[in-house]
């Protein structure tokens, strides 16, 4: 018998459950409203008393209202059928809901149990296997979309029986398995999972050192990101966060993209839905749409099932991992995440901690951060989640508890700055405070002098001098005027410049330069450092702001051209005769 | 509201606070109207026999054997064309002396729109203001505040802004506006012509504060009447949403929540968002825009109320008075509207985009010959240029009493480049300065 409950008390959407029987911390429970079902998370219990966060408006919600534990916690079903959906933070199929607006107590299956799928067996009869073990595979939008043994389960277990090669739907019995005691268990093609739990089935989880291409040249060149990387932007409104991690979505070389919309404004989801099912996967060709799945939890959604959302998605990016694929997970903004921890740990009234923050909020940062990662599977392969979370600081402080949580649990930094967007500067992030951690692996040093050339690490940091030095020298020149400074001041800052236009600046809304291979980013760092490593003679510093200009001109014009086009050549060529004029 | 007969009337309050009172009574709903005293409440929590309600009035001189009558609902508002050209209150009561508006009667504050039901917006909103087509388009769809000091004329703009865009309906939400502001929209809105597509709620400075809460759910609930059941292209204005956001921490403060920076309530994100986010495209051509001003304390942008907007809003607008021409203009740097690149380019001409940009960095390029001159440093060729062409693009562009269509702004634009700078000072691609530099 599950245990039933009376809703005792209500402030706003945390509501007092007096139960029947036993609860579990965190358990869903549905409290009946009419003729409708409002589902609830317990979030703390004292005596028999429950207090549960509800994933709706709790309005016409009375004392002595009826609830149902279900026995489990908030669990995301997997399956075939994930790739190319639209859900809501508890993985409700947005497309399936009719109606214009989110009626409360509107909840359905998010897979699809009618549609065929063309299963090829993988295991054999006799086989051992485990938690997360392969049974088969189905073709997903073109990927192989492995069938496995369910995560939760223990121990070793052998394969009695697996379907033949056909068509099957996800209900259907693919495999027959029997446990240690010699019982039978029917498998089909689907799984649950609680959120909130890790999926860890794999055998070992070493240093990412893979570098992940996402053709944003401020990533891949100056700091880059690997596959199993963590990264996160923080950055003040207005400054680019959403524009570079829609870059980053589209353009990655990722087999999975996941998309946690959290708090944030539809209109951006909206864009996703427009633009995937229309643009192409610059890697593979295929439409975005097909390897991306997008968890919306918009601001105006339901601020319980915020904190849901990005669990959900990084269990789908988990489940798509054991198969051995690159994932790669965004989320945006996990400060609203945090704020609906807040709101509900201050209804609850906990000890606040900085901010009204909860006390615990770092160590809940840090958990989640650790989800992502490069992992060996057992059976040898490997998968990978990538996972890039911005930060929406208040007041654009970075000295506040989500940022300086996040920077404790990730290992690329991309500061957008202020003065950058505001000059227009995109992607505005900061070249010179951000960092990736994983420059310093040794293990990514050598994969990138395989990848790119052995030169590539060294040719970066002389970049990161000159951008360095350009700073310092430009402000040396606020205070001492153009003409308190020698010339070749000047040219020192005009070359940090020109790093910085070419380079840095990229413009996400311009068709060719949205996007830059790395065999490009190879050439154009070659190019841009020759002019910086070249000796320029000038009569005085109005000539260098000039001469440089120009020169800026003709690089910006090359990244606006198709790489090696006929344009392209004729402003390289243009770019030599400038050259020529000036250099000794 | 007069009682009716099943109704249950209770007459011993157990408690009261300056905005709350409590007191024992069974089978109230949660956010469940009743009058307490005649004055309209709202119940905003239940403990176990405890029903806490929020007076909207304030508290004053209600005695603890006042009748508190529960109304079975929450707030409600009628809809119906009816509605055009009638000013209302917070409660929806017309206070125009006009006749009660009958009409469906729809709960405010109700479901958000499903995202997959949106549409992308793609109608550009004219205003012939260059500070706002030209820089910061706007977007049907789009919800976007003014960021303005008390004493800039934002609702000026905003009225001029409204009368020009073309649209079905212009809704106005005053919350704490005076009495004077009140009646300028009034007349500026019956002296265009324009009262029949007009619908105002306010709330002035003269009402109690904590009445203002109900003016964004009123307004969007007439909003989504139109914009959904009508398919009209619905403009929202909604003037201050600082006085608003204010009246949302008095509450949060009388009923002991923890408060997060600014004394502001920890829900302060999710309240504003829940507002602005009404603001959508339907597929079937309705749509509800919103323009709203957030009055800054010292232009402080880091405080709570515009920090948390900022992080909502598709963009903001910034108002600021240029010292060169001694006019106010729309501030080129801090504005944004997000949504333009939805437009720029695409329903206006080619050479938006990088025309705009330009634009704006030779005027940041003036701004630092401005810092130099200020530390007493010479100026060079270039930065005397750049100032002079700052002086003429704030003049001709961006001036807020600019009245030109977005082809015009362009050629303006070019015209002040040839003028000042040579084609490569301003980078651009080529194919764009072949086609458009003037010779
Ligand atoms: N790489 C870029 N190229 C061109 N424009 C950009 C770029 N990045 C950002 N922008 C401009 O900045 C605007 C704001 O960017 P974005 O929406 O990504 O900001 P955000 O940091 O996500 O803000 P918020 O915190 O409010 O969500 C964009 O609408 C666009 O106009
Ligand atoms: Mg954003």
């Amino acid at each position: 018998m599950s245990t039933k409950g009376i809703v005792k008390g209500i402030i706003s959407n945390l509501v007092t459950v007096e139960a029947d029987g036993p609860v579990m911390q965190n358990e869903i429970a549905y409290i009946q409203l009419g003729d409708t079902k409002l589902m609830s998370e317990v979030l703390k219990i004292t005596g028999n008393h429950a207090f549960v966060q509800v994933f709706e408006s709790t309005r016409g919600l009375q004392v002595g209202d009826k609830v149902e534990f279900t026995g489990h916690m908030l669990e995301v079903t997997l399956g075939p059928g994930l790739l190319s959906k639209n859900y809501d933070g508890l993985q409700n199929d947005l497309n399936k809901l009719t109606g214009i607006f989110l009626n409360r107590g509107e909840y359905n299956f998010p897979l699809d149990k009618k549609t065929l799928w063309h299963f090829v067996p993988l295991a054999s009869p006799g086989d051992v296997v485990e938690a997360g073990s392969w049974l088969g595979q189905v073709e997903e939008n073109h990927q192989p979309h492995k069938i496995m043994v369910p995560f939760a389960f223990e121990g070793t277990y052998t394969v009695k029986s697996v379907a033949k090669e056909g068509e099957y739907t996800i209900m259907d019995t693919i495999a027959v398995v029997t446990d240690a005691d010699g019982k039978d268990i029917k498998l089909n093609m689907i799984q649950k999972w609680p959120v909130k739990k890790a999926i860890n089935i794999h055998s070992e989880k070493p240093r990412p050192f893979k570098l992940l291409e996402t053709g944003v040249r401020i990533i891949d060149t100056v700091n880059p990101i690997v596959e199993g990387g963590t990264g996160f932007i923080p950055g003040p409104f207005g400054t680019g966060k959403t524009v570079l991690q829609h870059a980053i979505s589209r353009q990655a070389e990722a087999d999975i993209v996941v998309i946690a919309a959290c708090g944030e404004r539809a209109n951006e989801v909206v864009e996703i839905f427009v633009e995937f099912p229309r643009l192409d996967d610059p890697h593979t060709g295929r439409k975005l749409m097909e390897r991306t799945i997008i968890i919306a939890n918009t601001s105006n959604m339901p601020v319980a099932s915020r904190e849901a959302s990005v669990y959900t998605a990084m269990t789908i990016s988990e489940y798509y991992r054991a198969m051995g694929l690159r994932v790669l997970m965004m989320a945006d903004s996990t400060s609203r995440w945090a704020q609906a921890l807040r709101e509900m740990s201050n209804r609850m009234e906990e000890l606040p901690g900085q901010d009204a923050f909860p006390m615990d909020l770092s160590a809940i940062i840090a958990n989640f951060y650790s989800r992502a990662g490069y992992v060996y599977l057992k059976n040898g392969e490997t998968g990978s989640i990538t996972f890039i979370g911005t930060v929406s600081p208040a007041g654009g402080n970075l000295k506040e508890p989500v940022t300086e949580g996040t920077k404790k649990a990730a290992r690329c930094f991309y500061a957008l700055e202020q003065s950058r967007a505001d000059h227009k500067r995109y992607p505005a992030v900061n070249p010179i405070d951000s960092y990736s951690k994983y420059i310093e692996y040794p293990e990514f040093e050598s994969y990138i002098s395989e990848v790119i050339s052995p030169q590539w690490t060294s040719l970066v940091n002389d970049m990161k001098t000159i951008l360095q030095r350009g700073k310092e020298v430009n402000e040396q020149i606020n205070i001492l005027g153009d003409d308190g400074v020698p010339v070749d001041y000047h040219v020192t800052f005009w070359k940090s410049e020109v790093i910085d236009f070419t380079i840095l600046q990229q413009d996400a809304f311009d068709k060719v330069d949205a996007v830059t291979s790395l065999e490009r980013q190879h050439y154009m760092l070659n190019l841009v450092m020759d002019i910086c490593n070249a000796d320029f003679e000038f009569a005085g510093f109005v000539d260098v702001m000039d001469y440089f200009k120009r020169v800026i001109n003709v690089l910006k014009q090359m990244n606006y051209s198709a790489f090696q086009s006929p344009e392209f050549n004729a402003y390289e060529t243009d770019l030599k005769n400038i050259l020529a004029e000036k250099t000794i | 509201m007069e009682t009716k007969a099943f109704q249950k009337i209770y007459t011993k309050i157990t408690r009261i606070t300056k905005a709350t009172c409590s007191l024992r009574a069974t089978g109230v709903g949660n956010e469940e109207l009743a009058t307490v005293d005649g004055k309209l409440a709202q119940v905003v929590k239940i403990q176990g026999d405890e029903v806490t309600l929020q007076v909207f009035s304030g508290t004053e001189g209600i005695p603890t054997n006042a009748e508190v009558v529960f109304l079975k609902k929450s707030p409600t508002l009628k809809v119906g064309e009816q509605l055009a050209g009638r000013f209302f209150n917070s409660f929806g009561e017309p206070i125009d002396g006009g006749p009660v508006v009958e009409g469906e009667e729809r709960e405010i504050g109700g479901p958000s729109v499903n995202p997959v039901r949106r549409k992308q917006p793609s109608e550009l909103i004219a205003t012939g203001i260059a500070g706002i087509d030209l820089n910061n388009t706007l977007v049907s769809g789009q919800k976007i505040p003014f960021f303005a000091d008390p004493d800039q004329p934002f609702n000026q703009v905003m009225a001029t802004v409204a009368l020009r865009a073309q649209t079905d309906k212009i809704i106005l939400g005053g919350m704490g506006l005076t009495n004077d502001d009140y009646l300028y929209f009034k007349n500026t809105f019956s002296n265009a012509g324009a009262l029949n597509r007009i619908i105002s709620f306010v709330n002035t400075t003269e009402d109690p504060p904590v009445e203002r809460l109900l003016i964004p759910d009123m307004v969007l609930t007439a909003a989504e009447y139109f914009a959904v059941d009508k398919n009209e292209r619905v403009l929202v204005l909604l003037t201050d949403m600082t006085s608003y956001a204010d009246a949302l921490s008095i509450v949060s403060n009388r009923m002991d929540q923890i408060p997060s920076k600014d004394s502001m309530p920890g829900s302060l994100y999710s309240d504003l968002a829940k507002i602005y986010e009404k603001a959508v495209q339907f597929p079937e051509g309705g749509s509800i825009t919103i323009i709203a001003v957030t009055t800054l304390s010292g232009g402080d942008i880091t405080h709570s109320i515009p920090d948390n907007t900022g992080y909502i809003t598709e963009g903001q607008l910034f108002l600021r008075r240029d010292s060169d021409i001694g006019k106010v203009i729309v501030d080129p740097f801090r504005s944004l509207s997000r949504l333009k690149q939805l437009v720029i380019g695409k329903k206006t001409r080619e050479d938006h985009p990088q025309v705009m940009n330009a634009a704006v960095r030779l005027y940041a390029d003036a701004a630092n010959a401005k810092t130099k001159l200020e530390n007493g440093f010479d100026l060079t060729d270039y930065d005397e240029r750049a100032l002079a062409y700052a002086k003429d693009y704030a003049e001709h562009l961006m001036a807020i009493d600019v009245n030109l269509n977005t082809d015009q702004m362009l050629d303006v634009a070019w015209d002040l480049f040839g003028k000042h700078f040579t084609s490569t000072e301003v980078n651009i691609r080529q194919d764009l300065v072949d086609k458009y530099w003037r010779k």
